[in-house]
């Protein structure tokens, strides 16, 4: 008998308590940028894909849901020709963005990605390619990689001397 | 043996070794750059090294590279000793001091040995800040990208491209930390072998630029064990594939065969598998004489229909695996099977079956080629023919000037001491040739003539070895110089080879090789006897027999057959236009098996498609007569299927039986066995398709394999299992174990910490010697050891000279005259256009201005408009085209033919007479 008004009016008491719930989704919640939710691919200040299909992401995933093909274009620039990720599999773990030597691939703070047909969970490349630079800003990874591209010759990346000049006798 | 005690253990190892090869035989971890087990030892890159000890009471021991220290019995080493490890780490710092640091958009990422040597090392931080050293690149031709910024200065490149490869046009430039890996100036790189830089190099300076359209790593390629198609040598290969494309090959390692490397027909002539000219859907004739592509029942049902209404005969193929020949043959009967090579050729194949089965003297294996040391080549240019024999001969010809090296007390491994005393010396290598060859640099001496004065000049000299064997008459004096010094050469060595083979259409020549042979092998020498072979399968074909296509015309015109089946086989490479459409118009239905298009398949009223080599299994016959088994890579897209296959389904659909019998691919191979007693040792050149490792399939993907919930997530989410191969141990997956496969299944080369190829060294009883469980593949035939003379007595007239004619020769091509590589997109842009060749006394007299003029050829009833080549090595009254490449192909060369210059207009390389 006792047990029970003591029950009664603890319930009581939680009616003045601060509350919890979140009026989703009248109400949202803060995610900090590092919130891993639905991934992205970025792309550089210059308008350029970031991604240069290395394959790492996808060597990384640990539920094999990223598949790309590379391709190159007439300068040597390599980028995925397709980029596909099934996040019918992907368990949002962030090894991908881990993985990444270009912060192309970012994981960022939306997880509203319900669909009726699981098809509609697999995103390619147009889905998942975004106009800005995402969370890291500043990097371009074909900077510092020895490869030229259009607009970058030999020499010209991030702390590179010029070009060797083989025939040359000067020391 | 001797004993060596590492971290005071100690070991057994084979004497005459270096320090570094015993390490790694024994299984030990030591990081290396400039060593490979092929190209050997040279010391630059200071990265092997280990402690060495002058007894139990030294404490302090020294620092020596590994890899040019022999070793000693009783010596003392550490690999661990802290000094060790930490001049290594520094060294690998040093090398990576101007490093890009580029691996995601490097090809070589993933399977690098500097990758895989960082980490051994342990050197895990940059810590210089100074500007990086960067090169400007070459453009080196549609096989190899250059990108210099990434060399480490191990000198390998060099080290094989020129020392061991003999290539000109590629070295070293440049001084102190600006040194220069390339060519003098952009441009295509000349050497038959350049893609094996890719693999030799240890960084990504050079990768594969057909790979890079369609880049791929390793750990995402579905890979298995190969045999090259391109030409008859039987190189090992493994292929990989990605969504369902084949990407790239790679060389399979077999001490026996290839080796480390393969030939750059080899390596980039894969291609034609992805080439637009495939054949993908059954097509049948429909009544507006179009092919349209038809539902498998249907074309199944036409053609059983034909095979049975019909007197069908059936036409296989040499570049056709030994099973698809053989259920061919099955299905229309002995009788009517012919293997589909023109008379001549046939003839070719036969004779040197019939050389290699008769004779006493034993044929080579390429590495047994390497070992030779006195060779003469007769009339084949081998290194257009048979690339790779070209590579071995040219490891010949070190094997006298190495005599005195060791003479010396030097290890022949000491390659750059070794090539300082042996300087430019090579040893004997004679070539007897129609003109010049692409190994001519090698040859001590040269004879250049008709194909039937070298046969001659084969018969003479077997003649001077062996008085017994037949003597030649009339032989001129210029034959008799070049034949005396090589016979007494010949004669003086320890192991002589004799090389020919069928490119210049002559079974006299093939005899008088072995004549040459057989006479050595009499005189009590160790000689050799080897022929190239045009085909994968030439020799395979000529085992399971079946008349040659002359016959198969005759039988068409004699009215007996009506009906004609043709398996992997253009017949219009090989019988003249007139043959070929005779034997159209005679046929009531042809049938063509093919994975290309091609001049048959367009002509014949149903194509089936075929799998080509890399979707399916078989086993290859090559030049020695040994019998390789290859593997599918990837599963053949929806409507193809392997031909033999084809041929069990149409077994049914012609009502000759309720189920195919042959329903896999160990039935065919034991059918096959148990009819012929030759190939009764094939089934047990792999495991059957019942073997499993610890009760798994052996995975023809890595362990790493990437994209699997991904990959077909486009067409459906709901993940299909993997294809089922019933055909063979291997599996279209990732399953298996961590065990070493059998050396027939070896997939891919992979070992802990090591995920480049040099991973190899894991996989072999020692680093460079046969793989673990012996190499794959058999040879089928033996010498016979004979009480008497077996020679041959072709009377061989000399060449006479027709006035005002020419006998055409056929020059090969690495690139252009072997059709599969030449579909390749790569390849073809490397083939030459049609073009004959003369010397410039002959064109003079024949009233030709000079080179590039535009001259008329009749040749067997066809005029044919060429542009003229000068050619001065070219020997008198002959005349070079390039072997089967248009309009050339299907003819039976040698033939006499005239030149005329050509009336000004009209169409170049037409066909039209
Ligand atoms: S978040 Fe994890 S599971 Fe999802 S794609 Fe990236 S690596 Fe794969
Ligand atoms: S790791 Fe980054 S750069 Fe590499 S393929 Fe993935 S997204 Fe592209
Ligand atoms: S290019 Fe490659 S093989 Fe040649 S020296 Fe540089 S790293 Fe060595
Ligand atoms: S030598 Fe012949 S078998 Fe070997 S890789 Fe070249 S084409 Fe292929
Ligand atoms: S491997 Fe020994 S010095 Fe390079």
């Amino acid at each position: 008998m006792f047990t029970a008004i003591r029950t009664l009016f603890q319930v009581f008491l939680h009616g003045f308590r601060r509350r919890y719930t979140v009026q989703y989704p009248e109400q949202r919640r803060y995610l900090p940028p590092r919130w891993r939710g639905r991934i992205i691919l970025s792309r550089d200040k210059k308008g350029n894909e970031r991604c240069v299909a290395c394959y790492l992401c996808a060597a990384a995933c640990p539920v094999g849901c990223i598949a790309l093909g590379a391709t190159q274009d007439e300068h040597g620039r390599r980028y995925p020709e397709f980029f596909r990720i099934n996040f019918s599999r992907c368990i949002f773990c962030g090894y991908c963005e881990e993985a990444c030597p270009t912060y192309a691939i970012q994981l960022t703070p939306d997880y509203e990605m319900s669909e009726y047909q699981r098809p509609g969970m697999v995103y390619e490349k147009e889905d998942l390619l975004i106009d800005g630079e995402g969370k890291y800003k500043d990097y371009d990874f074909y900077q510092v990689a020895a490869v030229s591209i259009k607009d970058k010759g030999k020499g010209q990346g991030l702390n590179e001397r010029p070009p060797v000049d083989v025939r040359g006798l000067l020391p | 043996m001797l004993t060596i005690y590492i971290h005071n253990e100690p070991y057994r190892v084979k004497a005459g070794i270096n320090l570094l090869e015993a390490c790694l035989s024994l299984g030990f971890n030591v990081p290396y750059f400039c060593w490979h087990p092929a190209i050997k030892s040279v010391g630059a890159c200071r990265q092997c090294a280990v402690k060495v000890f002058k007894g139990p009471e030294d404490t302090r021991g020294t620092l020596l590279m590994s890899c040019v220290v022999p070793v000693a019995d009783g010596m003392r080493i550490s690999i661990d000793d802290p000094e060790a490890v930490h001049f290594r780490a520094r060294v690998i710092e040093w090398l990576m001091l101007n490093h890009p640091h580029d691996c995601p958009v490097c090809d070589e990422g993933g399977e690098c040995h500097l990758q895989d040597m960082t980490v051994m090392t342990g050197h895990v931080q940059r810590r210089t800040r100074f500007p990086k050293r960067t090169h400007v690149n070459q453009d080196l031709g549609p096989f190899v990208a250059h990108e210099m910024n990434r060399c480490i200065q191990c000198y390998r490149c060099q080290r094989f491209y020129c020392d061991y490869a003999g290539g000109r046009d590629f070295g070293v430039f440049g001084w102190h930390d600006g040194v220069y890996f390339g060519r003098a100036q952009s441009g295509t790189l000349q050497s038959e072998f350049a893609g094996n830089l890719v693999e030799v190099c240890p960084t990504g300076v050079f990768t594969d630029k057909s790979l890079a359209q369609h880049y791929t790593r390793k750990w995402d390629l579905t890979t298995g064990p190969s045999i090259c198609v391109h030409c008859g040598l039987g190189c090992n290969t493994i292929p990989g594939a990605r969504y369902g494309q084949l990407r790239r090959v790679y060389s399979r390692f077999n001490s026996q065969v290839n080796g480390y490397f393969l030939c750059d027909r080899g390596r980039y002539g894969y291609e034609f598998v992805n080439s637009d000219r495939r054949i993908l859907q059954p097509r049948l004739r429909q009544e507006d004489g179009s092919l349209a592509p038809v539902a498998k029942a249907q074309a199944l049902a036409f053609v059983g229909q034909a095979l049975q209404r019909g007197k069908a005969i059936g036409i296989g193929s040499p570049r056709a695996s030994l099973e698809t020949n053989f259920a061919l043959r099955k299905l229309v009967g002995a009788e009517h099977y012919f293997q589909g090579e023109s008379a001549q050729k046939s003839a070719i194949s036969e004779a040197i079956l019939d050389c290699l089965q008769r004779g006493p003297t034993p044929t080579v294996s390429l590495h047994e080629v390497e070992t030779c040391d006195a060779v003469l080549l007769l009339g084949e240019d081998v290194l257009n023919t048979a690339p790779m024999l070209g590579l071995a001969i040219r490891q010949a010809s070190r094997n006298q000037p190495l005599e005195e090296v060791a003479r010396l007390n030097v290890p022949f491994w000491l390659d750059l001491v070794a090539r300082l005393i042996t300087q430019d010396q090579i040893g004997p290598i004679f070539i007897a040739a129609t003109g010049a060859t692409r190994l001519d640099g090698l040859a001590r001496q040269i004879y250049r003539a008709a194909p039937d004065d070298l046969a001659r000049i084969g018969l003479a000299i077997a003649h001077l070895v062996d008085p017994t064997a037949p003597e030649v008459s009339r032989l001129p004096d210029d034959a008799f110089s070049f034949a005396h010094p090589v016979a007494e050469v010949l004669k003086a060595a320890k192991r002589p080879l004799i090389v020919s083979g069928p490119s210049l259409g002559s079974v006299e020549l093939i005899h008088a090789a072995a004549n040459a042979a057989w006479a050595l092998t009499r005189a009590g020498k160790d000689a050799r006897l080897c022929y190239a072979a045009e085909s994968c399968n030439s020799l395979g074909a000529a085992m399971l027999g079946g008349g040659d296509l002359t016959a198969a015309l005759e039988l068409l015109r004699s009215g007996q057959a009506d009906t004609v089946l043709i398996v992997e086989n253009d017949l219009r490479r090989h019988m003249p236009e007139n043959d070929f459409e005779e034997l159209l118009s005679l046929a009531r239905c042809v049938i063509a098996v093919d994975h290309l298009e091609q001049a048959t398949t367009q002509r014949a009223h149903c194509v089936l498609p075929a799998a080509t080599f890399a979707e399916a299994e078989g086993t290859l016959i090559n030049n020695e007569g040994r019998a390789q088994r290859f593997y599918k890579v990837l599963p053949p897209p929806a409507a193809v299927q392997e031909s033999w296959r084809w041929m069990g389904e149409l077994w049914v659909a012609s009502g000759r039986g309720e189920a195919s019998p042959w329903p896999n691919f160990d039935a065919i191979v034991a059918a096959l066995a148990s009819e012929f007693a030759i190939f009764k040792d094939v089934p047990a050149l792999a495991p059957p398709a019942s073997f499993r490792q610890v009760g798994q399939k052996i995975g023809r993907q890595p362990h790493r394999y990437s994209g699997r919930t991904a990959e077909t997530a486009d067409q459906t989410v709901f993940e299909p299992p993997p294809p089922e191969d019933a055909d063979s141990a291997l599996a279209f997956s990732m399953e298996g174990t961590p065990l070493e496969p059998p050396s027939a299944l070896i997939p891919r080369y992979w070992a802990p910490g090591w995920n480049s190829l040099a991973a190899l060294n894991k996989f072999q009883i020692e680093v460079g010697g046969p793989l673990h469980d012996g190499d794959p593949g058999q040879r089928l035939i033996a010498p016979k050891p004979y009480p008497q003379s077996p020679y041959f007595k072709d009377f061989v007239s000399p060449f006479a000279r027709r006035p005002q004619q020419f006998l055409v020769v056929p020059h090969h091509h690495i690139y252009g005259s072997e059709p599969l590589s030449a579909a390749s997109a790569p390849v073809a842009s490397l083939c030459p256009k049609p073009y004959i060749a003369l010397n410039g006394a002959d064109a003079a007299a024949a009233g030709i201005a000079g080179a590039d003029q535009e001259v008329v050829l009749s040749l067997a009833g066809a005029s044919l408009r060429l542009s003229v080549i000068l050619d001065s090595t070219l020997a008198a009254s002959l005349a070079a085209v390039p072997a089967g490449i248009a309009p050339f192909e299907g003819l039976d060369l040698p033939a006499w033919g005239t030149i005329a210059a050509a009336p000004a207009g009209g169409q170049r390389g037409g066909g039209g007479s």
